[in-house]
């Protein structure tokens, strides 16, 4: 019991990950329809940008839990600004293309910013700073981890604000209108543009947090860990139905925990297999996710 | 005649002006990862304040260029001009027989004497970007004509690689042998992936055909038995010669020879699918599903039929591959590879043949020649693919349909 209950809190970790890259996908699916593939890569740079941070700061003689938030403040303003800059340079012009021109431009760009952080800083792993530090009322807990802890909670805390966010304010409003029909929302005066600008944004820096606690947990990052993690992400919006935001945190636990088991009970080789087989599963019985709606189509 | 300065100095100021705060923000972005290089072991900063004036004084005047030419695909051609010169031209090549007969005997003859001029090297480069274009051209047959968007069609390369390999390896089994039955075990997993995914549309047909792929890799990857795991398969044979003895530099001729043939067939064949009724149908099937079913075309049959074909390509290049590099494992399978080819489609024009070709030449031959550049070409190949897509993104040659025109009389069509 103790063992599954351990690969259970390891599942919802992973899962909380998974959930934060998620809901930049889901929510910038939902308002252009656009797998953007480079989000892996904005979630690498806010861990890259936090593990320099870090490091410059506790070689100035700074730590604790002051570090970790500053370090991830500065992480969600960069991935942030990336995010921004991405949607300006590759995504704005193409916005009258076919339809999977802006994919091809999404998967260059990943390539690109994979090989700029890759020939800006190193190809090597680098070694994390443990930025969350043990609670002295874990101590005696086996079956969870401080650092897994403080993810879970920060998942819960980003999903809730990201919610009210979109429910009860003004560009929250004009986010769902703009998902559900840009043009309509652009007669009525919706800035259409402010309204992606926005999005990107705030997933990007949804992704950072992400980044920034899992680098941290794991204690190593790499230029290539955004690549896999986007997948996987991607995974889990899709699982959880593509532009739904509680879809895209329960397609992310659900993911996280089968990976987790799979990990646990079976093999480590076999955990993406599970993973996507999984996927593949309940696509054939829910065509549009668990909690994706299926739109009958007007002719 | 006076000029009017003031709206133009007015305008110059303002672009400068963008210019520069262009330059000002890339110079925040790339501060950190630019500038800031932590050693981890001596515990030391190294400032990079160099390239940040570098980044500075690059951005400000690509600002520019890249304004100009988005205005430019804005504005689109020339006034005056009613269709663009590209246009003109490609219709000019198409129609007149004086260009294309020539034109084709150029490309015929250079594509036949190339391995005689060119270093082993050189043609083996070539061979695998005539790899591309036939895994270009079947997945166009998914991707461009049937509109399916399939990110896992690795996979069945994939697969016509390992039964070649695993077939070679077990029971000496020959390469003019193994490559029909490759295809067709291709086309055989294409309609198991197919079946499932019926039902799916656009995007999860997307993440199911990356799963779909990632499986397939992973299975390679960790079943040792079966596959040999991630050290892979050595030792598989290079195409038969019908008992003639071929040097290594022979061989690599002979084997160019065979892809030319393969890609003339697959040209004939995918150009004929094109025009066919199952051809039209996944056209029909790409542009609306709904009414494609109200005029009486079987969806499963001609979406299965899509994938089994597109696949079959796939198998065969796979054979091709183990045997051109007698060594295979799962890493020549990822999903990048996947992604690659579908930018070979994409970029090169969605639907068009000759779009596929020369998207596969520029996407499989930029990173070889780039290779001058060594560790910068794969940055300088992420930044033409967004670029070619930003500034045409139809791609480099976009697709044409056949149509039937209704010709009214001369001085008509000149007025629409």
């Amino acid at each position: 019991m103790e063992y599954f209950l351990e690969l259970f809190f390891g599942g919802l970790t992973r899962g909380s990950i998974y959930a934060l890259i998620a809901l930049g996908y889901t929510m910038v699916y939902g308002i252009i329809e656009l797998i953007n593939f480079a989000h892996g890569e904005i979630y690498m740079i806010g861990a890259f940008t936090a593990l320099i941070v870090a490091s410059a700061l506790t070689l100035l003689g700074m730590n604790g839990w002051s570090l970790l938030i500053l370090a991830g403040i500065v992480a969600m303003v960069y991935s942030a600004a990336y995010g921004f800059t991405l949607e300006k340079i590759a995504y704005k012009p193409l916005r009258k293309a076919p339809r999977l021109s802006p994919l091809i431009s999404a998967i260059g760009m990943s390539i690109f910013l994979q090989n700029y952080v890759l020939l800006a800083q190193t190809s090597d792993f680098l070694s994390f700073p443990a930025l969350i530090e043990e609670f002295p009322f874990m101590e005696n807990v086996t079956i969870m981890r401080s650092s897994e802890l403080v993810i879970f909670v920060a998942t819960a805390v980003a999903t809730t604000l990201l919610t009210v966010f979109i429910r009860f304010t003004r560009m929250g409003r004009a986010m769902r209108a703009v998902a559900q029909d840009k043009t309509m929302a652009m007669l009525l005066g919706v800035n259409v543009n402010r309204v992606i600008s926005v999005t990107f944004i705030i997933g990007s820096a949804l992704a950072a947090v992400g980044g920034v606690l899992i680098s941290s947990h794991i204690g190593q990052i790499n230029f290539y860990i955004g690549f896999i993690a986007g997948i996987k992400a991607f995974t889990a919006a899709v699982l959880g139905g593509i532009g739904s935001i509680p879809g895209a945190v329960l397609g992310g636990m659900v993911l996280g925990c089968t990976e987790s088991f799979a990990t646990g009970y079976v093999s480590s080789d076999y955990e993406d297999v599970f993973a996507f087989g999984l996927l593949v599963f309940i696509l054939i019985f829910r065509p549009a996710g668990i909690l994706g709606r299926t739109t009958s189509e007007k002719v | 005649m006076t000029v009017d300065w003031k709206p133009l100095i007015r305008k110059a100021l303002s672009e400068v002006a963008q210019s520069l705060l262009a330059a000002a923000w890339f110079m925040f972005l790339t501060f950190p990862i630019m500038v800031i290089k932590i050693s981890p072991l001596d515990k030391t900063i190294e400032w990079r304040w160099i390239r940040m004036v570098f980044i500075g004084i690059g951005v400000f005047f690509l600002s520019f260029l890249w304004r100009y030419m988005l205005e430019r695909k804005e504005t689109g051609p020339e006034k005056g001009d009613t269709e663009p010169w590209q246009k003109r031209v490609g219709a000019r090549i198409r129609t007149d027989r004086r260009i294309y007969v020539p034109g084709l005997v150029a490309v015929a003859v250079g594509v036949l004497v190339f391995p005689l001029l060119f270093s082993s090297y050189q043609t083996s480069i070539m061979i695998s970007a005539l790899m591309y274009v036939m895994l270009g051209l079947g997945l166009n047959i998914v991707v461009g004509l049937a509109g399916l968007l399939d990110l896992g069609y690795v996979a069945f390369y994939a697969v016509g690689a390992y039964f070649y390999a695993l077939m070679n390896h077990h029971f000496g089994l020959g390469f003019w042998v193994a490559l029909p039955l490759a295809g067709l075990l291709a086309a055989t997993f294409g309609i198991l992936l197919g079946f499932p995914v019926l039902r799916l549309r656009g995007d999860y047909l997307a993440i199911v055909t990356l799963g779909f792929g990632e499986i397939i890799r992973l299975i390679l990857e960790n079943w040792n038995e079966f596959s040999f795991g991630p050290s892979g398969i050595a030792g598989i044979s290079r195409p038969t010669t019908f008992g003639f003895e071929l040097s290594l530099h022979e061989h690599t001729v002979y084997l160019y020879y065979i892809m030319i043939a393969l890609v003339l067939l697959t040209i004939v064949v995918v150009g004929r699918l094109r025009n066919s009724r199952i051809g039209r149908a996944w056209i029909a099937l790409r542009e609306d599903e709904i009414a494609c079913q109200a005029m009486g075309i079987d969806k499963t049959k001609t979406k299965l039929m899509a994938f089994a074909l597109g696949a079959t390509w796939a198998g065969f290049v796979g054979c091709i591959l183990a045997a051109k590099t007698t060594f295979i494992n799962p890493a020549s399978f990822t999903f990048m590879e996947s992604a690659i080819i579908l930018s070979i489609v994409v970029l090169g024009g969605m639907g068009s043949i000759v779009g596929v070709i020369v998207g596969a030449f520029v996407l499989i031959l930029l990173p070889e020649y780039l290779r001058a550049f060594s560790e910068y070409r794969m940055l300088a190949f992420g930044a033409a693919m967004v670029l070619i897509m930003v500034f045409r993104p139809q791609g480099i040659i976009s697709g044409l349909r056949q149509r039937y025109e209704f010709h009214v009389k001369a001085s008509e069509e000149v007025q629409s």
